[in-house]
């Protein structure tokens, strides 16, 4: 190639690069913005908002806003309380997380250490239910959860996490390309049991897939509102899960300082984003390996 | 060889034994519901009445005809707004769908090339991927709070307060009917996903050959050429996956649309999606309509079970990746053919 051919060539891709950082920073504001606001504004008290709606300085206010919101608590006016929201959320998705990853972990070692005639079967099952919606066995769900008197109650947040189909299948596929079945008969031959050989050797080595899914079923636990909505029908106070308390605040007539409302909805995600910001390495590469299936 | 035979005999129990929480686990809260929740679809709805109504609930929620049973004043008024809900709700759900799902593909794609194409230089791609796939990770119930409180109706919410300013009329963006929340919610459900979406389909493009990117580079093709004529092409698998995946998630479109209402209880009708008509009916404290709810389940697990069908039968549902590869052997042989 000649020399002006490379300068020309050189000098497209550094106006094509340009274009596309302009167009990324521009998507990077897209994403941020929403979650920008909301922190000036959970800093700026109700006159600053209502006097101007949209700013990008923070203000100075936010103490005197979580001391309106606790005045509230306090008073009774809102179901909102940030600490018993982070201990409900934070109970049932540890929980959750705890009952899916194990029990996930379990079946996917069972299908692919053993061989046993429904193995087939069993696994073709769980990639047919995989993409079943919860919606759809909602109606269901909720009447035999009334019937048997366990609305209003955690078990049926916790309990039914022991079957996730979508983690079984994650973690099987990491499983069949990441696990020497040598192993397995090596433990056998010195003598190890079979749950012990699972304990001690199948999870520890399964470790980094069993932290991605650990990170994406907190959570979406975390994060699952409808499910909660559904069971914890008499929403108690002390019971209400984080969603749920945020969902109470923002459509509250009652009360009506801005500032106070942003910094509810502010404290309700900043879990979550301390949480992303410390795995997003992992977070990111988990999505790109499939690991997420909502 | 009898060793042998009764060794793999006892091992196969334990195989069984590490599955089996899982099955009962599944057998008890999902498949049960499900099944309970057939049979629910053919019960009265309201408090009082447990009766078989036949296909009733399914005649109701689809043609709107007035209910047939005899009985309760409650359960008739009911029937009469439960009519011809159906095809409202389900309208919905896909308009929202496809409004939310083309910006994302189109966004998505564009940023999937560029964050892997290695002609370009752009710097802190690792920041940009990490930035945008932050919404998604994000609360859903406080997303929609966010968005309700800055684009609320009266003159308190953020943009409406921006727009009164400059002297502008003030838009409905969350109790419109006019397709002002539905556009409001299509932009947020874009918002939550591009990130997502992107890389997925970045892993899916990292699997193309690079080889494939460089000669056609050496040939002199524009990037443009190569995205249209490269990267669409050998990504089409992983495409439709994308679609249908989506589809399927787009359907339980639950949180964004329930949650982005300005009062609790008053469901704006442009943007009830199916779930959340499910959700509604069966919700209510007094006179739920379960019947009416679990007809609509039956219906859309029907509508999931063929899009799954679809995914099962294109063969991707065993791995992307692997279905990708596949087409990507078949594409590269058709190149070298047409090649020579």
């Amino acid at each position: 190639m000649d020399i002006a051919g490379q300068k020309s060539n050189s000098k497209m891709i550094f106006i094509r690069s340009a274009i596309v950082t302009a167009v990324l920073i521009l998507l990077t504001i897209f994403a941020l913005l929403p979650i920008w606001i909301l922190i000036v504004n959970s800093t700026r008290d109700h006159f600053e908002i209502i006097t101007n709606g949209v700013s990008l300085i923070p203000g100075l206010k936010m103490f005197k806003n979580i001391g309106q919101l606790n005045e509230w608590v306090e008073q009774g006016k809102i179901q909102y309380n940030a600490l018993t929201g982070y201990v409900n959320s934070g109970f049932i998705s540890l929980c959750a997380t705890f009952l899916t990853v194990l029990f996930s972990t379990m079946t996917a070692y069972g299908l692919v250490v053993y061989d046993f005639k429904l193995r087939g079967a069993a696994y073709t099952f769980i990639i047919a239910v995989m993409m079943v919606p919860m919606q759809v066995t909602s109606v269901g769900f909720y009447k035999f959860m009334l019937n048997v008197n366990l609305t209003d109650t955690y078990f049926p947040l916790i309990i039914p996490a022991i079957a996730a189909p979508a983690i079984v299948f994650f973690m099987r596929q990491s499983m069949k390309s990441t696990f020497p079945l040598d192993i397995v008969e090596a433990a056998r031959i010195d003598g190890c049991g079979e749950y012990r050989t699972f304990f001690q050797i199948g999870i520890p080595m399964m470790k980094p897939a069993i932290a991605v899914q650990s990170i994406f079923c907190f959570v979406g636990n975390w994060n699952n509102f409808y499910t909660p909505c559904m069971i914890l029908i008499s929403r108690k106070p002390e019971q209400l899960t984080l969603p749920m308390m945020v969902n109470t605040i923002y459509t509250n007539d009652k009360i009506n300082d801005l500032g106070a409302k942003y910094v509810a909805i502010m404290l309700s995600i900043i879990p979550v984003v301390v949480v992303y910001f410390i795995f997003s390495r992992f977070i990111v590469e988990g999505v790109a390996l499939g690991g997420v299936k909502e | 060889m009898n060793l042998n035979k009764r060794r793999s005999i006892s091992y196969a129990k334990f195989g069984y034994l590490f599955i089996l929480p899982f099955f009962i686990v599944y057998l008890f809260f999902q498949i049960y519901p499900l099944f309970y929740t057939f049979y629910l679809s053919s019960q009265s709805n309201g408090d009082l009445v447990t009766d078989s109504v036949g296909m009733d609930n399914f005649k109701i929620i689809l043609s709107g005809q007035p209910t047939t049973t005899p009985g309760h004043e409650i359960a008739k008024r009911a029937a009469q707004s439960a009519s011809k809900n159906f095809f409202r709700v389900l309208g919905n759900t896909c308009i929202l769908w496809v409004g939310n799902f083309i910006p994302q593909i189109i966004i998505s794609l564009l940023l999937a090339a560029w964050f892997t194409d290695a002609y370009l230089k752009v710097k802190g791609k690792g920041f940009y991927k990490i930035v945008m796939y932050m919404p998604n990770i994000i609360t859903a119930a406080s997303v929609a709070a966010l968005f309700v409180m800055l684009f609320n109706d009266s003159e308190y919410g953020a943009v409406n307060n921006f727009l009164v300013k400059l002297g502008k009329e003030k838009v409905n963006f969350v109790a419109g009917i006019k397709g002002e929340a539905r556009i409001m919610i299509m932009i947020i459900q874009t918002w939550m996903w591009f990130g997502n979406t992107t890389i997925m389909l970045m892993s899916g493009i990292m699997g193309i050959n690079p080889s494939l990117f460089e000669a056609a580079n050496i040939d002199g093709a524009t990037p443009t050429q190569q995205f249209f004529r490269i990267t669409i092409p050998l990504l089409r698998p992983i495409l439709l996956y994308t679609v249908v995946t989506s589809m399927i998630g787009g359907l339980q479109m639950f949180d964004i649309p329930y949650l982005y209402n300005a009062q609790a209880g008053a469901q704006n009708i442009t943007t009830e999606t199916v779930a959340v008509y499910i959700y509604n009916n069966f919700h209510k404290t007094t006179a739920p309509n379960l019947g009416y709810s679990a007809a609509a389940s039956v219906i859309l697990f029907f509508i999931t079970a063929a899009l799954g069908a679809i995914a099962f039968v294109t063969n991707l549902e065993e791995d992307p990746r692997s279905a990708h590869a596949k087409g990507r052997n078949k594409t590269a042989l058709k190149i070298k053919l047409g090649g020579a």
